[in-house]
């Protein structure tokens, strides 16, 4: 069902001045953020656990029980994770290039909520414009007194550094990147002690959030927790951006009420990816990530739930929906993912750095119709040592989630699609044809 | 005297202000150098060392980690072709295969006019306009083969120089408002903590 939701964090992206101050306080900019100060943090991290807000990261914690856990220190810190590099995620890139003073006046209601003086924004470096046109909305939030020495007028004190990241998937996670903000390589922490609401940015307590998750809380807080819970259901309360890519005849980022709609109305209403072009049926669609087991037609009437996609054995993550048509290869999709895992490992894991390896050249023999038979065991045995058992959610032997989501689409592959491969060994070249651009 | 220009050396300046421990301006001043440079020159580091209070080899180990900072030289244009799952999907190594042709050099290669430098990048979240391609890190999507040969024309004839700056360029804008008073207070606290490198930059 298409539910007439409210637009909570897209209300204005579409307007051509979108990202201007100007554009920003003629739409109601900056109000959720007064009446903010009005309260006491207390009382908007109350506002904030009432609507329920899970974490749009990927890892969907509450973001109001994220807060509550930052161990008490005279210096804490708040970083917000802009770094989205989830293969098919593009969300956060439009949040930040359109609204960036959303992102600004979330983050600051988040740090007072805190009860943090210097927050970070940590930018993908590839978003050249989005970068620039965060750090033109921050000198315009100082110049306005939303931020600096005394925000709005209220005696309370934020700064706001947005921090370009260099290209380096890994810096999502949320130790690397604070690992990257300390003018480092990226390499995750081990966790414990490395927990950032305890031990985190220079060794303070902090919170991370995800750049869509802080752009809800001016609505939030706006409109109040409870007219956020009468959005969803269960524990998927509000709206969420999903993203759409793949063989649909509509890509895009669509803003949508949670739990409501189900991943069929996502791949096949006109207002949303309108279907599968050029009379072409549904094989198999990723529902949250490359890191997310796949999913097949069977399972096009879940709804967009967090839960219930859980239950279905793979997970909502990071809110991006891939579609592979009947003309896809799945054995060729599988390989690029394992590809792009190898590339990214960050190599400080023998089971990640060198299973990731394995994995890419096994899959690459196999969709080029060069692998035989006992490959797919070889492949399986090798997922299987990155993750124990290959269950999900899968077992962790290593230092970050990386490793583990590595053999996700390989599993789904041997499972769903084993006939498939077995046509690549026994005809010794891939049955599907070359992917090619579509013109028109 | 250091590398970098003194212009630029004020602006480095700035920004290691904004970091409560001066070794977070890192990156930050690799990106610096590579927009006066257009790559991370030996030099480039050093320096950034001496404003960072690290060693050169400490900069440059962190610097290699990292996909867009590059320690060899590299074209005016760096031209990165998207073929992750989406754009793959979309026909992307289609699109690569042209450049390649088209281009007449490989995935890492640069022209021979110094124009232009070829890559093959793991998505960029731009999936929305598969096959997706970042020229100097702006956009541009759906391409396909004829697609892409106007592009590089767009970019050799100078069509796009208001949208494409020169390689190493990320904002044109800098953060030159209210710069962070806080970070210098924090930076005391945790230098005190944790004996890291904050205070004064060296001249
Ligand atoms: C390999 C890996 C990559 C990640 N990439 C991102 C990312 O690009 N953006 C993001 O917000 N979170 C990412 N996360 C999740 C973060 O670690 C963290 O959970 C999140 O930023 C917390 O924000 P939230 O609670 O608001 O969702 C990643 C996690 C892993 C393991
Ligand atoms: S699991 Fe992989 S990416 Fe994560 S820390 Fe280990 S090697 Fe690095
Ligand atoms: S897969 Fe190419 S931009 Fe996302």
């Amino acid at each position: 069902m298409i539910t007439r939701a409210p637009r909570i964090v897209t209300s204005r992206v579409e307007l051509p001045d979108s990202f201007t101050l100007e554009r920003y306080l003629a739409t109601g900019g900056y109000e959720g953020l007064r009446k903010a100060l009005s309260m006491t943090p207390a009382e908007v991290a109350a506002e904030v656990n009432k609507a329920s807000l899970l974490g749009r990261g990927g890892a969907g914690f509450p973001a109001g029980r994220k807060w509550s856990m930052l161990r008490r220190a005279a210096t804490t810190y708040l970083v917000v994770n802009g770094d989205e590099s989830e293969p098919a995620t593009f969300k956060d890139h439009m949040l930040i290039e359109h609204d960036p003073h959303q992102i600004i006046e979330g983050t600051a209601i988040a740090a007072y909520a805190t009860g943090v003086e210097l927050a970070f924004i940590y930018c993908r470096g590839e978003f050249a414009l989005g970068f620039e046109r965060l750090q033109q909305a921050c000198n315009e939030a100082y110049e306005h007194g939303a931020l600096g020495a005394d925000v709005l007028g209220s005696g309370y004190g934020l700064d706001i550094v947005v921090h370009p990241g260099a290209g380096a998937y890994i810096c999502g996670e949320e130790t690397a990147l604070l690992e990257s903000l300390e003018g480092k390589r990226g390499f995750p922490r081990i966790k414990p002690p490395f927990f950032p609401a305890a031990v985190g940015l220079y060794g303070e307590p902090t919170v991370v959030n995800n750049v869509e998750t802080v752009s809800n809380l001016p609505w939030i807080v706006s409109h109040g927790g409870d007219a956020f819970t009468a959005l969803g259901e269960g524990s998927s309360r509000g709206t969420r951006l999903f993203a759409l890519s793949g063989r649909v005849a509509r890509p895009g980022w669509f803003e949508i009420e949670m739990s409501k709609t189900t991943f069929r109305d996502l791949i096949y209403d006109p207002s949303l990816g309108a279907g599968i072009p050029d009379g072409k049926s549904l094989r198999a669609f990723i529902p949250g990530g490359v890191s997310s087991p796949w999913f097949g037609p069977e399972q096009l009437d879940l709804g967009l739930d967090q839960d219930a996609v859980g239950q279905a054995g793979s997970m909502l993550g990071s809110g991006s929906v891939v579609v592979m048509d009947s003309d896809t290869c799945p054995v060729r999709a599988a390989w690029r993912i394992a590809r792009f895992f190898h590339r990214e490992s960050c190599g400080q894991c023998t089971p990640c750095r060198e299973g990731s390896g394995w994995i890419e050249k096994i899959m690459h023999r196999l969709e080029q119709g060069l692998g035989r038979e006992e490959d797919i065991e070889l492949v399986l045995d090798a997922c299987d040592n990155v993750s124990p058992g290959l269950g999900w959610p899968p077992k962790q032997t290593t230092i970050c989630v990386l490793g583990p989501s590595i053999p996700s689409a390989i599993v789904s592959v041997a499972k769903l699609f084993r006939d498939e491969l077995l046509v690549h060994v026994k005809d010794g070249v891939c049955p599907f044809p070359p992917d090619k651009v579509r013109r028109g | 005297m250091g590398h970098l220009s003194s212009d630029n050396r004020a602006r480095a300046k700035a920004i290691v202000a904004c970091y409560p421990q001066r070794r977070s301006a890192l990156i930050p001043l690799c990106h610096l150098a590579q927009a006066q440079d257009g790559w991370l020159s030996e030099e480039a580091m050093e320096d950034i060392a001496g404003l960072v209070g690290c060693t050169p080899a400490e900069v440059r180990g962190t610097a290699t980690f990292y996909d867009m900072l590059h320690t060899e030289p590299v074209g005016r244009h760096v031209v990165t072709v998207c073929t992750n799952i989406a754009c793959m999907l979309a026909g992307a190594y289609e699109v690569l295969d042209h450049a390649e042709a088209s281009l007449k050099i490989s995935v890492g290669q640069t022209t021979e006019d110094g124009e232009f430098t070829l890559e093959e990048a793991e998505c960029l979240a731009g999936c929305d306009n598969a096959p997706c391609v970042q020229v100097n890190h702006r956009f541009f999507g759906p391409l396909d083969a004829d697609g892409f040969d106007a592009l590089i024309e767009d970019l050799r004839s100078g069509r796009l120089a208001d949208t494409v700056p020169p390689h190493g360029i990320l904002s044109r804008v800098d953060r030159n408002v209210g710069l962070p008073a806080r970070a210098h207070r924090l930076g005391t606290v945790a230098g005190k903590q944790s004996g890291a490198a904050t205070g004064a930059v060296p001249e």
